[in-house]
């Protein structure tokens, strides 16, 4: 299969001093949906800066559907839509006009860039605000606009940077079945998200980046399974004082009606509820503390300093 | 990018600079338009009649080419200088970053934008002067020659101030200390005769000198300089400034981290 991406030991010192990328590694494969996640500040954006040129890489090589951006930046560039983090868009442009001149510095006719604009403000549900300025959007279309732009030259590798950041849940819905739409038609999609629930849906293998290292790299199906264990909260119908002690697995009380109990996935649950009713603890309802992808997050980027009690 | 694509990325980038300054003519065309008529009022008629001839000239005459040239170089300077910087600020210059156009067109774009409003003011001082005097054109083919490449130059020198500019303070600096006190002391409003001798030499190194005489040569047949070589300077100006332009491109400077 070819590559849409090849990162080799990429490296950013920022001028401040600041190593925000210690020397990652990963590929993308051509019409793979790939989740680029870690915590905030690990250097995600970085990454994507300099994938799409917008920064300046310290070190090491990055390939795009194999132009070197070295050798062959021009190429590299044209394959490649940005979705970037933050809003970049001319604040007093029409929505119309910012898209129909992002396409000319791709060299596009009107006549194509005129069609581009129409089909993708339509399917992004933007068409009736093309006329407004930018800065007149809602947070959540101002996010659709910058996707729109993204697409207007038609890449083959589309790049969103947090795309779903402060983006209601119906519209959440409705741009994962976009992309997953334009993903099947071909194109090759990398998203940062700090929803993981989202990663997991729609991603088929994920790189998890702490600290400007690459901690795991992978399929998602692959990594998943690496998880043996998972947490359980059990809300109770008598209130407990203390934890109870049970033979093979961990209890922890939250509060009075809640207990975690964290289960090796060999061990099963089978056991823990024939332990609960012998202590005669009634259990009124159970869920799992977090998804599976959350969970594996939770327990590789496990730092010190996060701010829980 | 194949040639038609790159001819459709710079006529977008010139469009759009055009469009930029022609959506807030109030802020662009009018202010240049309502100071040069105040000069014109003041050292053209009210005092300009008491100064006599300069040059051979009445001083109205006289001046109208210098103020001409004056409103091009300010107005080619300012536009560029802060739509780049305002295209940082805003951080819509990525939308032109992560484009394959390459950056001679995009210098080329931004130049060409604040050279076409450099000389549309122009135009429209030289219009007004002929309220108060009379403009016959002596060389028009060295007044379009350096009307145009001293746009072009000071287009070039606005968006090495963009460039470097980390602040709205930033693109007023350099035309409050360096521009206005060049154009001032370039052979405006007065001819180098005028001057001692250590001063004509002194203002010899001003290249705003050479820019406003071989202009005024254009108009009236007069300078104080030779004409041909004042355009050759220009003209290795602005070959020198296209190349620091570019290779300040080429590393990011401002622009990359
Ligand atoms: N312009 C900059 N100058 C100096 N340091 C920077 C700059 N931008 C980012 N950094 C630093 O680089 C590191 C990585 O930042 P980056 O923006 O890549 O993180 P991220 O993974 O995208 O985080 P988030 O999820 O919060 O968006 C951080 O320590 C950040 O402080
Ligand atoms: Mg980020």
């Amino acid at each position: 299969m070819a590559l849409a991406l090849s990162v080799k030991n990429l490296k950013k010192r920022y001028k401040g001093g600041v190593e925000a990328l210690k020397g990652i590694t990963f590929e993308v494969e051509q019409g793979d949906f790939f989740a680029l996640l870690g915590p905030n500040g690990a250097g995600k954006s970085t990454a994507i800066g300099i994938i799409s040129s917008l920064m300046n890489k310290s070190e090491g090589s990055v390939e795009i559907f194999g132009h070197d951006i070295d050798v062959s930046l021009s190429k590299a560039k044209k394959e490649i839509g940005l979705v970037p983090q933050e809003f970049n868009f001319n604040q007093f442009e029409t929505v119309y006009s910012i898209l129909i001149t992002q396409a000319g510095y791709y060299g596009i006719p009107a006549s194509r860039a005129k069609v581009n604009t129409e089909k993708y403000l339509r399917a992004l549900g933007l068409w009736e605000k093309r006329d407004s300025p930018s800065r007149m959007l809602s947070g959540g279309m101002k996010r659709r606009l910058m996707i729109v732009r993204a697409l207007i030259h038609e890449p083959k590798l589309l790049i969103l940077d947090e795309p779903t950041a402060g983006v209601d849940i119906e519209l959440r819905r409705t741009m994962w079945t976009f992309l997953e739409d334009l993903n099947k038609k071909g194109t090759t999609i990398i998203l940062t998200t700090h929803y993981l629930e989202e990663a997991e849906s729609l991603c088929r293998t994920i790189a998890i980046i702490d600290e400007g290292k690459i901690i795991r790299n992978g399929s998602m199906s692959s990594l998943l399974k690496q998880l043996n264990v998972e947490t359980l909260v059990l809300d109770l119908k008598e209130p407990l004082s203390e934890a109870p002690k049970l033979d093979g697995y961990v209890c922890s009380r939250v509060n009075d009606y809640t207990l975690n109990v964290e289960v090796d996935i060999e061990e099963g649950v089978n056991k823990l509820f024939a332990l609960l009713t012998e202590r005669g603890i009634k259990v009124t309802s159970l869920r799992n503390k977090a998804n599976r992808l959350e969970e594996l997050f939770i327990r590789l980027v496990n730092k010190q300093d996060t701010f829980s009690p | 990018m194949n040639r038609t694509e790159i001819a459709i990325a710079l006529f977008t980038l010139v469009h759009k600079e055009i469009r930029r300054f022609m959506r807030i003519w109030v802020q662009t065309l009018v202010p240049p338009a309502i100071t040069m008529t105040l000069y014109f009022v003041i050292f053209g008629n009210l005092i300009g009649s008491r100064i006599g001839e300069m040059g051979g000239f009445d001083y109205m005459q006289y001046v109208v080419p210098g103020l001409i040239m004056m409103s091009v170089i300010t107005n080619s300077y300012a536009n560029v200088a802060s739509s780049f910087y305002s295209h940082k600020f805003q951080h819509c210059v990525e939308e032109i970053l992560v484009s394959p156009m390459p950056n001679w067109v995009i210098l080329f774009g931004f130049v060409i934008g604040g050279a076409v409003r450099g000389i549309l003011v122009g135009i429209l001082v030289s219009l007004l002067s002929l309220f108060f005097t009379k403009l016959q054109v002596d060389n028009l083919f060295v007044t379009i020659l350096v009307i145009i490449l001293t746009a072009l130059l000071f287009a070039l020198a606005g968006f090495i101030n963009g460039i470097f500019a980390n602040k709205f303070d930033d693109i007023a600096i350099i035309p409050t200390f360096i521009l206005t006190p060049l154009t001032y002391l370039g052979g405006v409003f007065y001819s180098l005769d005028l001057l001692p001798d250590f001063w004509r030499a002194v203002s010899m190194v001003n290249p705003i000198v050479y820019m406003v005489n071989a202009f005024r040569y254009g108009i009236l047949g007069v300078s104080d300089v030779d004409v041909y070589f004042s355009i050759g300077m220009i003209g290795f100006f602005v070959v020198i400034f296209t190349v620091f332009s570019l290779w300040l491109l080429n590393r990011g400077v401002g622009i990359r981290q």
